[in-house]
């Protein structure tokens, strides 16, 4: 049996030393395989006399056991250790770039419609859509504008005669909508009261410069009821201003003005603090105009097929690239419509910056890359 | 409307300062736009005597001067001429912001001597240009007193007038308005009346006195139109812009500032006859003082003589009867024409004038024989000669209508309660009458407003005294549980742009005009629709796709070094020029490739696929149907014949795709490839509001799917659509899944046709498919496909 222990001790040293696992494969074929030593000596065991043969099989077995164990130990080892050559052999820079991707961009003018929406939205108003080719009736008369309206010329209108073939009559053609106004007109021949809506919308004058472009986008607002007064529209404004430039306090003051389409009407300001290289909204020492406001003059609610006896209400009206201008520091119009795409990247907005009132109105769609 | 603070205070006893003034202006509606105060920048500056005055020892044109500023004494260096002992002028000491340079002075040494300070010129304290000398005040001027108060120093304000508020196009009805809002008292305006020492030898004669109610009319003799406008009227015309020109002119000039009272002077001695005030003739011309000529029409108020019309009523005076330096006998007229009329006139001539800006608004009807009565006394004045009488054709009893006032209107307007008393204390204020009867405000306007209609009126006069910060601030009441603020439509409009955002494009928003040398390419078979008065030759159509514009752009970015642009815009495209001809389109262009070069070579040229795929995604983005819409190849002839298709359903168009006709990049000078798409979003239909929520049932099959692959030989005119859908419809309960995996064309497949490989997912229904199952579906599908395409399998 003295051979058996040499064998064993012998193979155990083999395996430790083995350095690759074809190497360890060798060794158990050596002493496991069919011409092992090993399996020469189970072989052998038969030849013997019975109580022998049970004494001599269970030292096989230990054995065998013991060089199993042994493989597998070593084997687990130096698979680990090919692995790791393996592992080592396919390691790639990582630090170079990813693919390519782009992200794309949402125009301010859009993100300012979606807060705006989400703000008048949570107030309770719908949104009203209308043409930007209109009758004369629906952007001036019906507004008690009528043809020799002095405000008329205010607003440099585009015209578009309404029959090519005749000669040009200035009094008959259709405009390229002045304002939004109109549609305070189209809602209220379609809805009688309570009315509460919102119409953005892209309109159009005769003038450019750094504070006007031909094509320019407004917000009408209109709200319609028995008992509304001039409180609910400074209330209403208020709360509107607040939320879209995310201010807890925002000082406003009121100024009396004139728009034929309301009376009482007023101009909105709103607090800001201008220094030689920003504008900060909120309080400080100057004053920003944001909007023009009034009650309903009683003619345009007659004009829209409302009883002015029975209700009334407020409108108002303000510039949607203006606020993008004020909110996000977009200094000049012009470049909004010039599609220059180094513009749209740092002015535009992630594709999933949503806005709500509940979720958040800005930067809600991650950093933008 | 610019005034002076001098010419403020001309009408208007007050204290005030000048930014309670301003202030006051701005809350009661005459909103202030610009103050111009000099004094603001004299901070700093005072009086001072020279004391000394000596050579200084090592300069010729120098002086060292010791300044007294009645507390301390320094010693100044000074290069000026007029440097004397016992001068006393305007001293800046060390520290001063000096508004020429806009700098605070420091002290220097000049030549050797230091100076603390300096002596001040006109034009260092920003009152003018002058910097030959030093200012020298009245010899009994105080030392130490600041500069602002010993200078005539007269600010400028400039508000801007709403077009209601015509009698504030005069400065009196500023200060009346200053006035009543309690900054001040209106100072009695005092006129003299001119002795007539002479009958009006012309005859006025007023044949359409429903434009024009009132005609004054007024001969002056010997007149020297060469004398010189006093000083105080030259410095308030040019202060609010208005240069001198004569006194005949000045004066009606002024008194057009002063009180809103349009004149008139004609030179007499070139007049024919008397004058006839009647309605121009059809084709009738005129040549205004603007050297223009213009062809009348018989809606244009022509003031008259026998050589026809002299003078456009109300809004420009003739070339030909005007009046020039060598006039010595004139006729003045201050008339009323009907606002109506001479913005009628105005507005189809295109003239503009500080005279037709008042007509049109409102000129008081009352201030015809005032107005006439202050223009002589100050033309006498200047330029003397002898008045007549007064001719008056018409009358100038106005009577301005009544309207009532609901005590209560005034709460239920503003939602703030206002006393019947306030009410009637404010409107008395501002020169209405009032009187109370059976509970109600009875009120007539003064006459110098025309704007008073209706009880709203003077409910805006109400709360524009009490001021418009003092109505409390009420939330909107929550009156409904809130719902979804967009419809179905509005929503599809906001989705699809974040869609595109998130497939890479970024959104622009450009004009709705196009130029129609481009635009003339995209019209769809209808008219142009092109502007009356377009902005610019660029901007004269109603833009009939949102191509043109976006091409432009992909032009511009390219032009700036950007090659790489995906572009797209939400927004109308006009197909007629009446309203409501307009729809939606969600349109969008890629140029160049996906990316600039990268190290795993994954850029590429964007392909008509790319605006196939961006078509899809918007469809699919706005509910639209995804798998029952056909494509066909009839995209208009703007993009490339071979490489576009048309989306539809049934006969609606939904989106045109490809890439854009190589002849149109060539006339847009675009010398890369571009694809594009539009999809019309109001064609895709809404999904109906009674569809539930719930998705349909998920049955999942237990058995496992087989994916196999089959090629087949077809003509090369068949279509992948056509092998898809054959394929599909061999069996639509057990095929899933049809794939176009390769197309080929060239070795070993006969010319004239391609191999187009599809891969196909068969979905055993019922138990695990044998062999023989799957053997039968390939066969179906070869059968179906040949007899749909004529593909033979490869």
């Amino acid at each position: 049996m003295e051979n058996l222990e040499n064998l064993k001790n012998d193979t155990l040293q083999k395996i430790q030393a083995a350095s690759n696992l074809k190497e360890l494969d060798d060794i158990r074929v050596s002493v496991l395989g069919k011409k092992g030593k090993l399996t020469e000596q189970m072989k052998g065991l038969g030849a013997l006399p019975l109580e022998e043969k049970i004494a001599a099989g269970k030292a096989l077995n230990v054995v065998k056991a013991q060089i199993d164990s042994a493989l597998s130990a070593q084997k687990a080892v130096l698979e680990e250790k090919a692995l790791n050559e393996k592992l080592a052999g396919e390691t790639i820079d990582v630090t170079l770039p990813v693919r390519p991707e782009t992200q794309g961009r949402i125009h301010p003018v859009s993100k300012i419609y979606e807060e705006v929406v989400a703000i008048f939205g949570e107030m309770g108003f719908d949104v009203a859509n209308g043409p930007d080719i209109e009758d004369q009736f629906h952007n001036f008369n019906a507004l008690n504008m009528p043809a020799n309206h002095p405000a008329r010329q205010m607003q440099d209108t585009f015209y578009l005669s309404s029959n090519p073939e005749e000669p040009f009559d200035m009094d008959t053609a259709y405009v390229i909508r002045t304002h939004t106004s109109g549609m305070q007109i189209r809602t209220m021949e379609k809805q009688q009261p309570p009315i509460r809506i919102i119409a953005p919308g892209r309109t159009y004058r005769s003038d450019y410069d750094a504070t006007h472009t031909p094509m320019f986008h407004q917000v009408e607002g209109l709200v319609i009821d028995k008992n509304i007064t001039m409180a609910h529209l400074k209330g209403c404004l208020y709360d509107f201003m607040k939320a879209f430039f995310e201010l807890d306090d925002l000082p406003v003051r009121y100024r009396p003005s004139y728009f034929p389409f309301t009376e009482p009407s007023a101009e909105m300001d709103i607090g800001c603090l201008k220094t030689k290289t920003e504008l900060k909204i909120g309080a400080g020492t100057d004053w920003l105009e944001v909007l023009g406001c009034g009650m309903v003059h009683p003619n345009v609610l007659k004009a829209g097929g409302i009883d002015p006896n029975e209700y009334q209400g407020f409108a108002f009206g303000m510039g949607i690239d203006r606020l993008a201008m004020l909110k996000y520091g977009i200094p000049d119009l012009r470049t909004f419509f010039e599609s220059d795409v180094r513009w749209l990247k740092h002015y535009g907005f992630t594709p999933l910056d949503f806005s709500s009132m509940t979720g958040g109105l800005s930067n809600n769609g991650g950093l933008a890359r | 409307m610019k005034f002076t603070l001098s010419w403020l205070k001309e009408h208007l006893d007050t204290n005030a300062t000048i930014d309670e003034i301003s202030e006051t202006l701005t809350r009661i509606g005459l909103e202030v736009e610009e103050v111009y105060n000099p004094a603001v920048g004299l901070s700093g500056f005072v009086t001072a005597r020279l004391e000394t005055v000596e050579n200084h020892p090592d300069a010729d044109h120098l002086h060292v001067l010791c300044v007294n500023d009645g507390t301390h004494k320094y010693q100044v260096v000074c290069g000026a001429p007029n440097v004397r002992a016992g001068l006393i002028g305007i001293f800046a000491p060390e520290g001063t912001l000096i508004p020429l340079f806009n700098e605070r002075l420091k002290k220097a040494v000049i030549r050797g001597v230091e100076s603390c300070g300096m002596m001040c010129a006109v034009d260092e304290i920003g009152l003018g240009t002058d910097h030959s000398e030093i200012i020298e005040l009245p010899a009994d001027t105080k030392i130490g007193v600041p500069a602002a108060q010993v200078l005539d120093i007269d600010p400028v304000i400039e508000v801007s007038i709403t077009p209601n508020r015509a009698e504030c196009l005069g400065v009196r009805g500023i200060a009346r308005d200053l006035a009543a809002a309690g900054l001040g008292s209106l100072k009695p305006l005092n006129i003299a009346k001119t002795p007539a020492v002479f009958a009006n030898p012309v005859k006025i004669t007023v044949e359409c006195p429903e434009e024009c109610p009132t005609y004054t009319a007024r001969y002056i003799r010997n007149v020297n139109n060469k004398a010189e406008t006093p000083k105080w009227m030259k410095d308030r015309l040019n202060a609010i812009g208005l240069h001198s020109i004569s006194p005949l002119v000045d004066v009606t000039n002024y008194i057009n500032y002063d009180l809103a009272r349009p004149l008139h002077v004609f030179d007499a001695d070139k007049l024919k006859g008397g004058l006839v005030i009647r309605m121009a003739e059809n084709g009738e011309k005129f040549t205004a003082l603007n050297e223009k000529e213009y062809v009348l029409n018989n809606k244009a108020l022509g003031i008259c003589d026998a050589e026809g019309v002299q003078c456009l009523g109300g809004i420009m005076g003739g070339l030909a009867k005007g009046c020039s330096a060598d006039t010595t006998n004139v006729l003045l007229e201050c008339a009323l024409f009907k606002p109506e009329c001479i913005a009628c006139t105005g507005r189809h001539l295109q003239i503009d004038s500080d005279s037709r800006y008042r007509y049109e608004r409102w000129v008081d009807p009352k201030s015809n024989i005032s107005g006439s009565d202050y223009a002589t006394a100050l033309i006498l004045s200047i330029c003397g000669g002898e008045a007549s009488e007064l001719t008056i054709v018409g009358t100038e009893n106005y009577q301005a209508p009544v309207v009532w006032l609901r005590p209560e209107r005034v709460e239920n307007l503003i939602g703030m309660p206002v006393s019947a008393e306030k009410s009637m204390e404010i409107l008395n204020k501002l020169g209405f009458e009032t009187s109370l009867e059976n509970g109600r405000i009875k009120t007539i306007s003064p006459s110098w407003r025309g704007d008073i209609e209706g009880e709203h009126d003077l409910v805006e006069e109400v709360v524009r005294m009490i001021g418009l910060d003092e109505i409390p601030a009420v939330s909107l009441p929550h009156n409904k549980f809130p719902k979804e603020t967009l419809t179905p439509m509005q929503h599809n409009a906001m989705i699809v742009k974040h869609e595109l955002a998130a497939r890479g494009m970024y959104e622009t928003v450009t004009w709705s005009f196009a130029d129609s040398d481009l635009a003339q390419y995209f019209r769809k078979g209808h008219e142009a629709i092109i502007l009356e008065n377009p902005i610019a030759k660029e901007l004269n159509e109603m833009r009939p796709s949102l191509l043109p514009n976006l091409l432009t752009a992909v032009k511009n970015n390219v032009a700036r070094g950007y090659a790489n642009v995906a572009l797209f815009e939400v927004g109308p495209e006009f197909s007629g020029r009446h309203p409501q001809e307009q729809n939606m389109a969600a349109s969008g262009v890629r140029a160049g490739q996906t990316a600039k070069k990268d190290w795993q070579h994954s850029a590429r040229d964007y392909d008509v696929f790319d605006a196939k795929a961006d078509a899809l995604a918007v469809i699919a983005a706005a509910k639209g149907p995804v798998e029952n819409q056909q494509i066909t190849l009839d995209a208009p002839s703007y993009y490339h014949p071979g490489r576009s298709g048309t989306l539809r359903l049934g006969k609606n168009v939904l989106a045109y795709f490809g890439e854009i006709h190589p002849a149109v990049l060539k006339a847009l000078d675009i010398k890369t490839r571009v694809v594009a798409f539009e999809v019309n979003l109001d064609n895709i239909p809404l999904p109906r509001r009674t569809q539930g929520k719930a998705r349909k049932k998920l049955e999942l099959s237990a058995f496992q799917p087989v994916d196999k692959d089959l090629a087949f030989v077809v003509d090369k005119s068949v279509s992948a659509a056509g092998i898809m859908a054959a394929a599909r419809n061999a069996d639509r309960i057990h095929i899933t899944d049809v794939r176009i995996f390769d197309v080929y064309e060239g070795e070993n497949v006969a010319s004239g046709k391609k191999s187009v490989a599809i891969g196909l997912t068969f979905q055993p229904q019922e138990q695990t498919f044998t062999d023989k199952d799957i053997e039968n579906l390939m066969n179906k599908v070869i059968v179906e496909v040949n007899k749909k395409t004529g593909g033979e399998l490869r």
